[in-house]
């Protein structure tokens, strides 16, 4: 099982530009979607004229299906500035690898429950660390993209783009840097310190 | 001694590098330590480098420390959560080593304990964050320390001859806002690429120091080349150390090739860090032929 949970309303309003196209999945019956939470979010934003239009699906993590499904609000999506996505962190993912070009954000953090994980292919993989990072890189996630899975920026371990501990795996932070680069978005590696927090888990456990 | 205090009255600090053993006598590097780098301001102690077990970074620095030198604590988060590096730094505070070197440190799947659990809680960047806390009297916990806290010289390293070098100005800047004084860099043979780099490292206004490991050969050469990040050496250079084995068998070819970029890179730069790898004999005929 899998929890999703809205980040701060304050951390996602930061993130956002002046016109949004939402994204909600609605997948995986393992997976809890804070379906309240993010209506009365939207509604918000909506109300203040900010959103360009919301695709409400299942199973976002299918690329095929998301393409297919983005095409017929491309011309919402073009109008855009963000793409918020309210789902798993393997949904967000999937979303930025396909919007290349779109600053595409996390609404959600994701935490780990013991059982079935749901459906999703292989090509990205959510951590469920409970402390999103996507935002800050590019959709590309640090933690399941990065050997070390480190949060503050590659550790030089890279030999021509390749990673020291798999030489078949391209260097996380090196693909989170050129997806920065490509949507003009390199200010975020100057953000604040990040610090994994491990309680998240327990948390989680205690609820 | 703080290095950084150096820096500031405009001294070109010249450090080096030594591994401490896989046993428990530091006698002999001690002894070596004493012998061929007196000459040299300090002297950094790895942290169970390449991921290989050995005798710990800190009480190899009290050692060298008792002997008349000045050490520099390398540490590393490939071993250790927050927990224990706080209080590694607390210790060292305690010792009266002051100047140490923050780095994430390798893969533990590099070295001899491949199935050790690589921790990485913290990274090069928190790492120097914490420092940082510590030295304001609070753990990262945000709970005060009790008395005096700890003040440390807070180095960092940067690989300038990377091919994103890019990637690495950014990452160099994120360790200068998390608290890094002074950058150590991967070693250098391309003096041209190493100019380009400090022209935009320069903005960040930070000492950096030269990294120089000393080719033995032009095995190790091709080895370096195919194996380690940031590190390149120019084929001219290879084929200088295979024109003649027994001279570059003797050191003299490595040496005279570090000398000349030393010299090459030394106006751009505020220092020297070697990385002997074994080698600390040839570190006097290196800073003479360098003129250091």
């Amino acid at each position: 099982m899998l929890i999703t949970e809205l980040k701060a309303k304050e951390t996602i309003l930061s993130a956002l530009g002046s016109k949004v196209f939402v994204i909600n999945c609605h997948g995986c019956k393992e997976i809890r979607f804070p379906e309240q939470e993010a209506n009365a979010l939207q509604k918000e934003l909506s109300a203040a004229g900010k959103i360009t239009g919301i695709l409400t699906t299942d199973y976002i993590c299918n690329p095929e299906n998301l393409k297919l499904q983005l095409d017929g609000y491309a011309a919402q999506i073009r109008e855009s500035d963000t793409v918020l996505v309210f789902s798993c962190g393997v949904g967000v993912q999937t979303v930025a690898q396909l919007l290349q070009d779109k600053k595409v954000c996390a609404a959600c953090d994701t935490y780990a429950l013991p059982g079935y994980q749901g459906v999703t292919p292989l090509e990205h993989d959510c951590g469920q660390c409970g402390q999103c990072y996507l935002n800050l890189t590019g959709g590309i996630c640090p933690i399941t993209a990065c050997s070390k899975s480190l949060v503050n920026g590659q550790c030089g371990g890279a030999k021509n783009g390749m990673c020291e501990v798999d030489p078949t795996m391209q260097c996380g932070w090196e693909r989170i840097y050129q997806r920065l680069k490509q949507l003009g978005r390199l200010d975020v590696l100057k953000c604040p310190v990040q610090l994994r927090d491990y309680a998240t888990d327990e948390r989680v456990n205690k609820e | 001694m703080r290095i950084t205090e150096l820096f500031d009255n405009g001294q070109f600090v010249v450090t080096a590098e030594v591994g401490p053993p896989k046993g428990i006598h530091a006698e002999h590097l001690v002894a070596e330590a004493k012998e061929y780098l007196s000459g040299i301001t300090a002297v950094n102690v790895t942290d169970n480098q390449s991921s290989v077990m050995r005798m710990g970074s800190l009480p190899t620095c009290v050692a060298l420390k008792n002997a008349g030198l000045t050490p520099i604590l390398q540490l590393t988060c490939r071993d250790r959560n927050r927990i224990a590096l706080q209080s590694e730094l607390l210790g060292a505070a305690m010792l009266g080593i002051d100047n140490i070197l923050c780095l994430t440190g390798d893969h533990t799947k590099m070295g001899d304990h491949p199935q050790a659990k690589p921790v990485f809680d913290l990274d090069s960047v928190s790492l120097l964050h914490t420092v940082c806390q510590l030295e304001q009297g609070v753990d990262l916990g945000g709970n005060p320390l009790v008395g005096e806290p700890p003040k440390f010289a807070k180095g960092a390293v940067v690989s300038p001859c990377s091919e994103s070098v890019d990637a690495q100005l950014a990452k160099m800047e994120r360790k200068v806002m998390a608290g890094a004084e002074y950058f150590q860099t991967q070693a250098v043979y391309e003096p041209e690429k190493f100019i380009q780099f400090m022209e935009k490292a320069s903005q960040f206004g930070k000492p950096v120091q030269l990294g120089i490991v000393i080719p033995k050969s032009a095995g190790m050469a091709k080895f370096m080349n195919n194996n380690v990040a940031g590190i390149h050496i120019p084929q001219e250079m290879i084929d200088e150390l295979a024109a003649d084995k027994e001279k570059a068998k003797a050191g003299i070819t490595g040496v005279e090739i570090a000398a000349r970029v030393i010299k090459a890179c030394k106006p751009y730069c505020q220092g020297l860090h070697i990385m002997a790898l074994g080698w600390e004999a040839k570190v006097p005929e290196l800073l003479k032929l360098a003129e250091l």
